[in-house]
């Protein structure tokens, strides 16, 4: 296995973007490294203990980042970021999950109507409503962990400008703490929203997948204490394997809504290395439903700009050839 | 089960995955509800109610499993004629005495024979055992001591051979009274009772025992949502009646799991913390005149079954206790055990502290500043105290009421005036000690240290070891008999020293568990309570731990890999009794001894071997056949004949009718809660008549008036008290932890979005919630998942309340258990905090004296006096 060199993996090798299944590994340098490793979450055993969340943050030292009661839900740590690196979404809707029947109707009830009858709170303090129109008389309630995908081709890696940001060789993306300079060019370019500046020390931070676990062979922190495995963590071929079996089980047994997030390495950003079994649509989850890598287009921008420049050039080089003539 | 047992769930998710079906019936749609094939929500309180109508859907459509009930329950058993049930007597059983609010149950028992209650409860006929025949007084105090935990595995006395109908048809056999007793139970009631749609409801019958009999079996769970009533022994009563009629006890993927609300609680009731038992459900004697060992033994233990070997269990556990200072001259130091002069529970010792009585108190790893219900007279009681000892991780409410209480607050309490003297001692956690947590399961698994506890902190061993260790010292030379069971006591218990805390040192947990366990006469381990002896020769700290640390190996730290063994892991751990992982599990075969189904074995009689074989450890003696038949002069073990499985009980059988050892019926019978918005539409008697309330009357816990009787209209919503997945509890253990915290930080209460338009609530904003005893505050969070229910032609709303939070901590915020009653379960003594009375206004509470006022305000407009919701 070779060295970590922290300038290995800069340079993004955009050539395979689009054409499926990469090595991101050997991509970023690494010559003899093993299996491409990753998370699976199914999102349809996830029970939302959170246990995730908190066994991320005790492993890693991640700081408390607010105390605040959102109303969103069971969710009061309200999305990924600094101090989340696995946020568990709860999404209440009116669809039935196989034969669910609660036997009970809200009818009519709109939430967001009521927020005006006035209470002790102002309403700019309040919350927003937990819950979406749908049909009445079915009820579910969707659980699921979010956490950085681990992209294939990975925007934030590609405009680090110090190299923090680097390849593993599990293929895995990771933020080297003690190199970020806090310029906070991943950010914007992440297509999930993932990485995030922390407040008091303008670094970016994000899920490292444990990489400190895996380099001596244990699982990350999150995985290990998932009771339900609804976070699955191995090789990302045998994932992807279990991960079909498990979706035609969930279609064969009627749940048709369910989906692969992430799983395809001919999505925008060639394929997760942290994908997902959804219940719905991605963006009922707070996931994009279609991300791209954001310096998919970079090579054709720098290469115009090229020909612009060189266009510029060509035609000052010619005024001034001509201004000479004159 | 999903929010308060998450790594329990993970089981769930797998017999999910393997094709299990799973229904959940709750109040809320939770996140069990989301992961559950069926939710079945219904009107707290009312579960007996709907397990009532599955047993007579079960009995009317003659779904039982007829040869096992036959075979291995006392469903053919002929009652007494002089017994009456609630069909006869409109909703309560013969024998009630409304004087003492107490039952006289002589009258619920089988024809021509006297049974005795199960072990616990035993005592409280120690004047008319049937070896005795003392007669029929029974004091008033020891009916009330209840001892209803004593049944953990407790047999009963049995004097006689009863009268059977293997037909079933005879008019006074269990079976028939079972029959006519929930024939009233139908689909139309629970409908109207539970708000259950008679579809659904038909529903989960189908399910249920269609999943039921040779082929296969369905598991029951429950936790505190059903102890924590006025009728709650009588709810798991109910779901016990119904796994047997459907055959689901002593087998494969059947029985009753009650998830316990803490680690090792099941361990503190083995070798409890409870004031009336001794380890292994020995029950604590009671204070009568001249009682001796032999008196004690001859009232409490019955003739057949392994509880007649009680004699032996006792004096091994007095020389555990006593060692050489117990003697056969001295009755092995059996007054040295205290004596018992009435219910001595959790909520008779706060009166006692706010009469006076009660000086000094230890909280040790709970919070009931926060966690009791009606916490509000715990903190008083406190206050009334003159010492006060807390230990726990950090300083919880319970160390701190004097200075930031709610009282203080209010101004009911001023700092200044307070005398109680409060000792605060930080307590290490499991991963910094050694020891054992015993689970729902009866399975200890041990614990090793990882690391020192940090500052001043030490386990609970290090605390009672070295008090013991300085009382013990203090006392050393005193002539004094008082102080004899102190000096007497073996506390030998070798030591290792801290590293990280020079000089002191930390007594060794195995060794503990090796006296536990026990020892012969020559200090070797034993390896099974059946080695227990009566003489003194052996010791032995819990019977039913006996085995734990056989051939010296501590069992319950094996952890054998289940690739290495088969499925049912008996080297996982150790279970009690002698490592048997399902209890009764001779009922897994039928009565020639052969498994019910090739699907559903677990233990057989190999006619060759002449032994009882299988995948689990047979719970039956190893060598009987199952065409042994007793002499009539047998006793202990040898009495039960080679098809009775349930040894521990006195006749072998599992009971659908309890003859004795309930304080309140002998079948389940749906009562509405102390506080309820309806009447009782199965009979005219309201509540539990025997409910304990009397000795609890207090100016700071009056009760609603509930049904239709005037003032009721003022608390019109129905509240539930429970947990999330979010806290622990009373939130000692995560309220103070930054990563715990921020996943709940503040008090909040779910409504339904109808019942937050009917009271102006707003969605994140604040709410008020108001009882006879209490107000406090709480955001509101409206969800779908709290449903409306129509019960009675009247729209029902629940109001939500998790109970984790106080004034202490990261996360903060008013105790849902300030608003709870001290009305409680007559066996258990258990608070009814799963359903009450309230109102909920828009709104933050009033501060200072105006939050006492707007209760008395409540109370007036309610018309509560002492005497409201105090009738029988």
């Amino acid at each position: 296995m070779a060295p970590v060199d922290v300038t290995i993996g800069r340079r993004p090798d955009l050539t395979g973007a689009l054409l499926g299944d990469t090595d991101p590994a050997a991509q970023g340098g690494w010559t003899d490294h093993p299996p491409r490793m990753g998370f699976f979450t199914d999102t349809s055993v996830c029970i939302g203990c959170k246990a995730c969340e908190v066994a991320c943050k005790e492993w890693n030292a991640i700081p408390e980042d607010g105390l605040v009661f959102t109303g969103m839900s069971m969710d009061n740590t309200q999305g990924l970021g600094a101090d989340t690196w696995r946020h568990v979404a709860f999404v209440e809707q009116r669809k039935p999950l196989a034969v669910q029947d609660p036997g009970v109707l809200h009818e009519g009830v709109d939430v967001l109507a009521l927020a005006p009858q006035g209470s002790g709170t102002s309403p700019d303090e309040a919350g927003t409503t937990p819950t979406t129109p749908g049909d009445p008389g079915d009820l579910r309630w969707l659980m699921a962990s979010d956490v950085c995908k681990h992209c294939t081709h990975a925007a934030c890696l590609d405009v680090c400008p110090t190299g923090s940001l680097f390849r593993t060789e599990f293929g895995t993306v990771v933020v080297q703490e003690d190199i970020c300079n806090g310029c906070g060019y991943c950010i914007p370019a992440c297509p999930y929203g993932v990485i995030d500046q922390r407040k008091d020390d303008g670094r970016a931070w994000k899920c490292t997948l444990c990489y400190d676990r895996l380099t001596v062979g244990q699982e990350p922190a999150c995985a290990k204490n998932c009771p339900t495995d609804s976070i699955q963590f191995g090789p990302l071929d045998e994932l992807r394997e279990r991960a079909g079996a498990r979706l035609a089980s969930l279609h064969d047994g009627g749940v048709t809504d369910a989906r692969l997030y992430g799983r395809d390495p001919h999505d925008g950003v060639g394929g997760d290395g942290a994908f997902f079994l959804l219940l719905d649509e991605p963006e009922v989850y707070g996931l994009p439903p279609d991300p791209v890598v954001t310096t998919r287009d970079l090579p054709a921008m720098w290469r115009r700009v090229g020909a612009a420049a060189a266009t510029l050039v060509g035609a000052a080089v010619a005024a001034f050839v001509a201004g000479r003539r004159i | 089960m999903a929010e308060c047992h998450p790594v329990g769930f993970q089981w769930v998710m797998e017999a999910k995955a393997r094709g299990a079906t799973v229904i959940h019936v709750d109040p809320r749609f939770t996140r069990t509800s989301a992961l559950a094939d069926l939710h079945v929500p219904l009107r707290a309180g009312t579960d007996i109610a709907f397990l009532g109508g599955i047993i007579n859907y079960v009995l009317a459509n003659e779904k039982d499993f007829r040869e096992y009930i036959v075979a291995y329950t006392n469903a053919g058993t002929i009652l007494t004629d002089e017994y009456r049930d609630t069909e006869d007597l409109d909703g309560v059983f013969s024998g009630l005495d409304t004087e003492e609010r107490t039952y006289d149950f002589h009258t619920w028992q089988y024809e021509g024979m006297e049974v005795q209650a199960a072990s616990g409860q035993r005592d409280q006929e120690y004047e008319d055992h049937p070896g005795t025949k003392k007669g029929r007084a029974s004091s008033k105090s020891v009916r009330q001591s209840g001892r209803g935990e004593a049944h953990g595995s407790g047999g009963a006395a049995i004097a006689g051979e009863p009268e059977v109908d293997p037909t079933l048809q005879h008019p006074r056999c269990v079976y028939q009274v079972l029959k006519r007793h929930y024939a009233r139970y139908t689909p139309e009631m629970v409908e109207q009772i539970c708000g259950v749609p008679q579809d659904t409801f038909r529903q989960v019958c189908e399910l249920l025992t269609d999943n039921s009999g040779r082929d296969r079996t369905s598991a029951f769970v429950y936790s505190v949502g059903w102890t924590q009533h006025t009728v709650g022994v009588q709810y798991i009563r109910t779901a016990a009646v119904l796994q047997q009629l459907l055959g689901n006890i002593g087998r494969p993927g059947g029985g009753i799991m009650a998830l316990r609300g803490h680690a090792s609680i099941q361990g503190s009731t083995d070798i409890p913390t409870l004031f009336n038992l001794l380890p292994g459900y020995i029950p604590m004697p009671h204070a009568h005149a001249h009682m001796d060992l032999d008196s004690f033994i001859e009232g409490e233990s019955p003739r057949k079954g392994y509880w007649a070997e009680m004699r032996a269990y006792t004096v091994s556990l007095l020389k555990a206790w006593w060692g050489p200072a117990a003697t056969p001259e001295n009755d092995f130091c059996f007054d040295y055990l205290p004596r018992l002069t009435g219910s001595h529970s959790t909520y008779e010792t706060v009166m006692a502290q706010l009469a006076g009585n009660c000086k000094g108190y230890f909280v040790l790893g709970e919070n009931p500043a926060v966690g009791s219900a009606n916490a509000k007279m715990q903190r008083m009681g406190m206050a009334n105290l003159e010492w006060l000892v807390v230990r726990d991780f950090s300083l919880i409410e319970s160390a701190t009421w004097w200075k930031d209480g709610p009282e203080i607050e209010t101004g009911e309490l001023r700092t200044e005036d307070i005398g109680t003297e409060v000792f605060f001692l930080p307590a290490a956690a499991h991963t910094e000690k050694d020891g054992s947590f015993t689970n729902t399961q009866r399975m200890l698994q041990w614990h090793h240290q990882a690391v020192e506890p940090a500052g001043d902190a030490r386990s609970d061993l290090w605390f009672a070891f070295h008090l013991g260790r300085r009382i013990r010292e203090k006392l050393a030379g005193s002539t004094d008999e008082m102080d004899r069971p102190l000096l007497d006591l073996t506390w030998d218990y070798p030591t290792t020293p801290l590293q990280s805390h020079p000089g002191d040192v930390e007594p060794e947990a195995e060794a503990v568990l090796a006296e536990i366990n026990g020892w012969d006469a020559e200090g070797g381990p034993l390896s099974s309570y059946e080695q227990l002896n009566d003489d003194g020769s052996t010791a032995c700290g819990c019977w039913i731990y006996c085995g734990v640390y056989s051939d010296g190996v501590n069992q319950a730290s094996r952890r054998t890999p289940a690739t290495e063994q088969n499925w049912v892991a008996n080297q996982w751990g150790w279970a009690w009794p002698a490592n048997r992982r399902v209890l009764y599990n001779r009922a897994s075969a039928d009565p020639d001894g052969k498994p019910w189904s090739a699907r559903k074995a677990l233990v057989w009689w190999d006619e060759e071997k002449a032994l009882w074989q299988g995948h689990d450890i047979p719970d039956f003696t190893a060598s009987k056949s199952p065409h042994y038949r007793p002499p009539t002069d047998a006793s202990g073990a040898e009495a039960l004949a080679g098809v009775d499985p349930f040894v521990m009980q006195a006749d072998g059988k599992s009971w659908l009718f309890v003859p004795a050892g309930l304080t309140d019926g002998p079948l389940p019978t749906h009562y509405e809660p102390q506080e309820s918005p309806v009447p009782n539409l199965l009979y005219s008697q309201q509540r539990n008549p025997v409910r304990q309330i009397l000795s609890m009357v207090h100016p700071d816990d009056r009760f609603q008036p509930s049904g239709s009787e005037p003032g009721a209209e003022v608390f019109p919503y129905m509240m539930s008290t429970y947990r999330i997945a979010e806290h622990h509890t009373a939130g000692g253990m995560s309220r103070y932890q930054p990563y715990l915290a921020e996943l709940a930080p503040e008090m909040f209460c779910e409504v339904s979005p109808e019942l937050a338009r009917e009271r102006g609530l707003e969605h994140a904003g604040w709410a008020t919630i108001v009882t006879a005893r209490n107000c406090i505050e709480a955001r509101v969070l409206v969800t779908e998942r709290m449903t409306p229910m129509t019960i009675n032609g009247r729209v029902l709303h629940h109001v939500g309340l998790p109970y984790h939070w106080g004034q202490g901590g990261l996360a903060r915020g008013d105790s849902a258990n300030d608003l709870a009653h001290l009305s409680l379960d007559p066996n258990s003594h258990i608070q009814e905090v799963k359903v009450g009375q309230c109102d909920i206004r828009p709104g933050r509470r009033p501060r200072g004296p105006a939050r006492v006022e707007l209760v008395k305000e409540y109370q007036r407009r309610a018309g509560i006096t002492e005497h409201t919701g105090t009738e029988i």
